[in-house]
């Protein structure tokens, strides 16, 4: 492929050598690559600055033999700014970056939509216009709905009868099974969340801000142990960075 | 490839850091060629290494004893303590021959992509060392990149309602370098960090 040309948004950052690092990139249209911005420790690199994470960048790289070199670096917007000042939001923000490393394992895979979603996520969360935790939830189910596994919210996952609307009482959700049951379905040590918590899902899940600004702190919390207990269970992976998450807004 | 401790010694070699397998090769052939008494000092200081070097028990910094030489020296300005993330940084910062005053090494810096929190770094050591009162200013060196910004972020926010003026070291232009070659990041903060010229 030789030289070739993309915008992306930095993920990770790992030292590599003397004064080299190993940047993650989305990117727009090849989708997760790794490349070695060279000497870019050096207090006198010219582009440095520019491969932080949260970064998006529009980069030329050069084709390597198992990483691609970055040749070129210039910023697009660093959404990273906002967020040194504000630990909550910076850790909200890691989160994200980590999720999108993992809803993408194949590197060079062309990921369009969680590019598209992260640089929404991100341009959201550095405008402070909502919640850090609703904004991660948000991220975090639709992550999960590009990739094919946005849990049913409107009919029991077993057998598709409609999932009980009672805006009072509880529901049955089963993280393994994907979604609400209905009560004959119900299996074993399935969760059983405020019918208000399961709306905030699908108010998130759908963009609907309003009512996820609306909603009650009690009912973010269980929806955010519900988000990330349901991503974990179905990446078989841990997100690292949730643990370490401040909800302090 | 190689007869025993030869083929040893090379993969020794290629386990340090930012040390391949030609460059750890280059550098056994250099060793096997070289004046055995030479071979044998470096021999001999690899071992002391592991037998006398120690973290300090106060800063966190390389020593040799229990405190290391900066904490142990009485004419240090006991006032300001200077956070840094690896005793590396204390040998940059000791070389402006600038700063009197003693150091803090936080042992890394909060990252939670790589799974590090702020309960895995030295700040428990750092609020305990804060706690007679004697330090009135505390200068946060972390690394200014991200992950850096981030870390004195969280300290600041713990140390403010201790009343101790917390500062962070100016980020700008490197000297002799050509202004139109600076990135936009670090000619903004140069800007934003701009002082007044009292002439």
């Amino acid at each position: 492929m030789g030289l070739y040309g993309d915008d992306g948004i930095v993920l990770r950052t790992q030292k590599l050598g003397e004064a080299d690092r190993i940047i993650t990139i989305l990117t727009r249209h090849h989708g997760r690559v790794r490349a070695v911005g060279k000497g870019v420790r050096r207090t006198k690199s010219r582009f440095g600055a520019r491969l932080e994470p949260f970064t998006h960048v529009d980069l030329l790289l050069h084709t390597g033999r198992s990483l691609d070199v970055i040749t070129q670096a210039e910023t697009v917007r660093p959404y990273g700014a906002p967020f040194v000042t504000d630990y909550p939001r910076y850790t909200v923000g890691t989160a994200m970056l980590e999720t999108a490393e993992r809803f993408t394992p194949q590197e060079k895979e062309p990921a369009m939509r969680q590019f598209l979603l992260l640089v929404g996520g991100l341009r959201a969360l550095g405008d402070d216009s909502h919640e850090p935790r609703l904004v991660l939830d948000a991220f975090l189910l639709r992550s999960l709905a590009i990739a094919g596994y946005a849990p049913a919210l409107d009919e029991c996952v077993l057998c598709g009868a409609p999932a009980p609307t009672d805006a009072g009482g509880s529901l049955a959700f089963a993280v393994p099974a994907g979604g609400l049951t209905c009560r004959s379905c119900r299996p074993a040590g399935a969760a059983t969340p405020a019918a208000r918590t399961v709306a905030l899902m699908r108010a998130l899940l759908a963009g609907d801000w309003a009512t996820a600004d609306a909603s009650e702190r009690r009912h973010q919390a269980e929806c955010s142990g519900l988000v990330a207990a349901y991503l974990q269970w179905h990446l078989e992976h841990a997100i690292r960075s949730l643990r370490h998450v401040e909800h302090l807004h | 490839m190689y007869e025993g401790v030869v083929q040893s010694l090379i993969d020794e070699l290629g386990r340090l850091p930012g040390i391949g397998p030609k460059g750890a090769q280059r550098i056994a052939f250099h060793l096997i060629a070289a004046d055995p008494a030479d071979v044998r000092r470096l021999a001999a200081t690899l071992v002391e290494m592991t037998q006398r070097v120690r973290f300090c028990s106060t800063c966190g910094n390389v020593a040799q004893e229990d405190e290391c030489q900066i904490c142990r020296d009485q004419r240090r300005d006991l006032s300001v303590i200077c956070v840094v993330e690896e005793p590396k940084d204390v040998a940059a910062i000791e070389k402006i021959r600038e700063f009197r005053g003693r150091y803090h090494v936080l042992g890394g810096v909060i990252s939670p992509i790589d799974g590090i929190g702020p309960d895995d770094l030295r700040i428990r050591e750092l609020m305990a060392r804060l706690a007679d009162g004697e330090v009135t200013e505390v200068i946060l060196a972390t690394d200014p990149n991200l992950e850096g910004e981030a870390t004195a972020t969280y300290l600041a926010r713990m140390l403010k309602p201790l009343g101790l003026r917390v500062t962070r070291p100016a980020s700008g232009l490197p000297v002799g370098g050509d202004l139109e070659y600076a990135d936009e990041v670090t000619l903004g903060r140069a800007f934003e960090g701009r002082r007044l010229l009292d002439v």
